[in-house]
């Protein structure tokens, strides 16, 4: 049983910290809801790769990250963003394509980044974002602030060598990374039972010589817990942590659903009965920490906050085809 | 000025932009070892043999304040770390609409004639003057590695040094003082008048030999060194073929969609210098075969001062040869 289910623990909860973390993951599906229907609408000239269903991990993760922690997120980035702290009216703007967007329309939505806030980036190719974190990591450690590197990626990236040569070099080299592995059960249509030796990530994980953990990323307060104690390892200087979130995408693999789903429907059903937003909402509940009045005003403000940014991607200027141009090169 | 080897002046030039940038990182499984007694362990890092691994660190700690340099020695196993220079270092800056810079250096040793095979042979630069996002640097001699090396390591942008090995005990003269050789800026290594031999790196020296004995017959050679290839210095090449009025260009690589047939279209496809062309432009390149590991094959897929002679003696068909 957690912590935050024992009535006499509440006292010391972080109310706000706790109500901050809801208002990220509804941010976060509300967003995707909407990113999505706007590509179905036509309002979107590429592809989005929903993050619904697996916002716990962004959320409960990101929760414990710092001012000058970085982190490098992938295809399905736009939970990692959001958690981390991304500006949502920029981010539609770059869905969108639009010049005001994060990228001024060069990148969509896999190659959102902010690097004022130490996101360097979303990644398109698969377990590419690995390597680049491990250097996150390496310039954490050079500038002896203790400051860390968080890199997500999922399941299906850890069949890439990327993700072998970034294991065994941040583990030799004791990098303070953080090795956040969604295991939402398929890269695409694939089971990660079939594509996976022995079936087991953590297994294989321990064998690089670091501390391992697997938790049910549903469950935002284990998320969050477990990630505090990696990231506590990893910021005191004992090198990188793996930890496996189990999860679940309850979109296809990216839309306009182009690639037919052929995962099982009750697997699929039994998943979104495990939602991580409304699991939480009944413990917030449960435990005197909202009342529904005030997560009605929550969702009306998330609405808000997404509207606002449909609003401003929607009206916001298309890039000049001469600005195609522009960045190639950094001065 | 001093009388040093390629290879020294390149270490120099590393040497010196250590001590004047401390955000400067070096990654490579093998190492200069002053470097590493200079300056320690953290900044001068052995790594595993994991190129994709120790490029992307690079691209990590570009992306995070530092500059890195990633020493992946033979050009061959850079394609193993092919995703993180095409996918990733060439196009984060642009794919992220210009918000960070991402400088770092790449060196790679290329070129064929150690007799190493296919394998551990190759002079690949072309494919990525192909990919946008990239610079790319071809020093020829101890002066411009140790310059251009220098510009690469002040430079905001991912850079790619294709050092050829047959090049590394070339000595050379170097200045004592700090200097730089600027990208984009070809070199005339010799004055000529009847025909422009744009050379690339170490077929400059051959081409360097090759105009020696064409000056006994009588022709004059310009002999051309691009020193960089992205970007490439388009007016000076053509302004030589303007006043000659010839051009062969002489290319190590394969040469299909080689840095050799760039420099004909870019000479070709401006009006001006091609109405001055007295005859067609040609290339002497590396055939299209891997390279081979028997010296008399080797030597035959590869171009030399012989091969480059003859290309130019056959636009002077009144020369006796
Ligand atoms: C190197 C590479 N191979 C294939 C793809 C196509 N692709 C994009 S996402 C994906 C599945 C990735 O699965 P996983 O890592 O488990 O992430 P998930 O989509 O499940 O979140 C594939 C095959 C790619 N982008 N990059
Ligand atoms: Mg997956």
């Amino acid at each position: 049983m957690d912590k935050l289910t024992k009535r006499d623990g509440k006292v010391t909860r972080n109310n706000a910290g706790l109500i901050n973390m809801y208002r990220t993951m509804l941010t976060i599906r509300r967003f995707d809801e909407r990113a999505s229907q706007e590509v179905r609408n036509g309002a979107v000239p590429g592809l989005v790769h929903p993050y619904i269903g697996q916002e716990a991990i962004a959320t409960g993760v990101c929760s414990n990250l710092i001012e000058g922690d970085r982190i490098v997120s992938n295809h399905r980035g736009h939970g990692h963003l959001i958690a981390k702290g991304a500006d949502t009216r920029r981010m539609m703007a770059e869905v969108f394509g639009k010049k005001t967007g994060y990228c001024k329309g060069k990148g969509g939505s896999m190659h959102i980044a902010d690097f004022g806030i130490g996101i360097l980036g979303a990644n398109g190719i698969v377990g590419a974002g690995l390597p680049i974190a491990t250097g996150a990591a390496l310039a954490a450690r050079l500038d002896g602030k203790g400051k860390i590197a968080v890199v997500f990626f999922g399941d299906g990236a850890c069949q890439e060598g990327e993700f072998q040569e970034s294991m065994n070099l941040a583990s030799i080299w004791k990098l303070p990374l953080l090795f956040a592995c969604e295991n939402n059960m398929y890269g695409v249509n694939t089971s990660y039972t079939y594509a996976i030796a022995g079936g087991d990530l953590v297994k294989r994980a321990s064998a690089y010589d670091m501390p391992t953990a697997s938790v049910d990323g549903n469950d935002v307060i284990a998320v969050r817990e477990a990630a505090r104690i990696a990231i506590e390892h990893v910021r005191a200087g004992g090198g990188p942590y793996f930890v496996e979130f189990k999860t679940f995408r309850w979109s296809g693999h990216f839309v306009p659903e182009a690639i037919p789903d052929t995962r099982p429907k009750e697997e699929i059903e039994a998943w979104k009965k495990k939602c991580p937003i409304v699991r939480f909402m009944r413990r917030l509940l449960e435990d005197g920490i909202v009342t529904r009045p005030e997560l009605q005003k929550i969702e009306d403000q998330v609405m808000g906050i997404i509207d606002e940014a449909v609003v401003y991607a929607r009206e916001s200027p298309l890039p000049a085809p001469e600005d195609a141009l522009d960045d190639v090169y950094s001065a | 000025m001093k009388k040093i080897a390629y290879a020294r002046a390149a270490a120099e030039a590393v040497q010196e932009e250590f001590r004047r940038d401390n955000k400067l990182v070096y990654l490579a499984t093998d190492l200069q070892p002053d470097l590493r007694q200079e300056f320690g362990e953290e900044r001068v890092r052995v790594t595993p043999i994991s190129e994709s691994a120790f490029v992307g660190t690079a691209i990590g700690l570009a992306g995070s304040g530092y500059r890195a340099i990633a020493d992946l020695r033979m050009a061959t196993f850079g394609f193993v770390a092919m995703d993180q220079m095409v996918n990733q270092a060439a196009k984060i800056t642009y794919m992220f609409g210009g918000q960070a810079r991402f400088p770092m250096l790449i060196r790679m040793s290329f070129g064929a004639g150690m007799h190493w095979a296919a394998q551990h042979s190759i002079s690949p630069y072309s494919m990525y003057m192909n990919v946008p996002g990239l610079k790319i640097i071809l020093p020829t001699t101890a002066y411009d590695v140790k310059g251009l090396l220098k510009s690469a390591l002040r430079d905001n942008n991912p850079v790619i040094s294709f050092e050829n090995t047959l090049l590394g005990q070339v000595a050379g003269d170097v200045p004592e003082e700090d200097y730089t050789v600027p990208f984009g800026r070809a070199d005339v290594k010799r004055v000529g008048t009847d025909v422009t031999v744009v050379a690339l790196s170490r077929m400059l020296h051959e081409a360097l030999a090759a105009s020696v004995a064409l000056e006994a017959r009588g022709i004059s050679a310009e002999v051309v060194d691009p020193r960089t290839l992205v970007p490439l210095d388009r007016e000076s090449i053509r302004r030589s073929v303007k006043k000659t009025g010839r051009l062969v260009v002489v290319d190590e690589a394969c040469r299909t969609c080689s840095a050799a047939a760039e420099v004909i279209s870019l000479v070709v496809e401006d009006e001006e210098t091609y109405a001055r062309l007295k005859s067609a432009p040609q290339r002497v390149c590396g055939l299209d075969v891997p390279i081979p590991y028997s010296p008399p094959m080797e030597q035959y897929a590869i171009p030399d001062r012989g091969k480059i002679l003859e290309a130019v003696l056959s636009l002077f068909p009144r020369v006796v040869k």
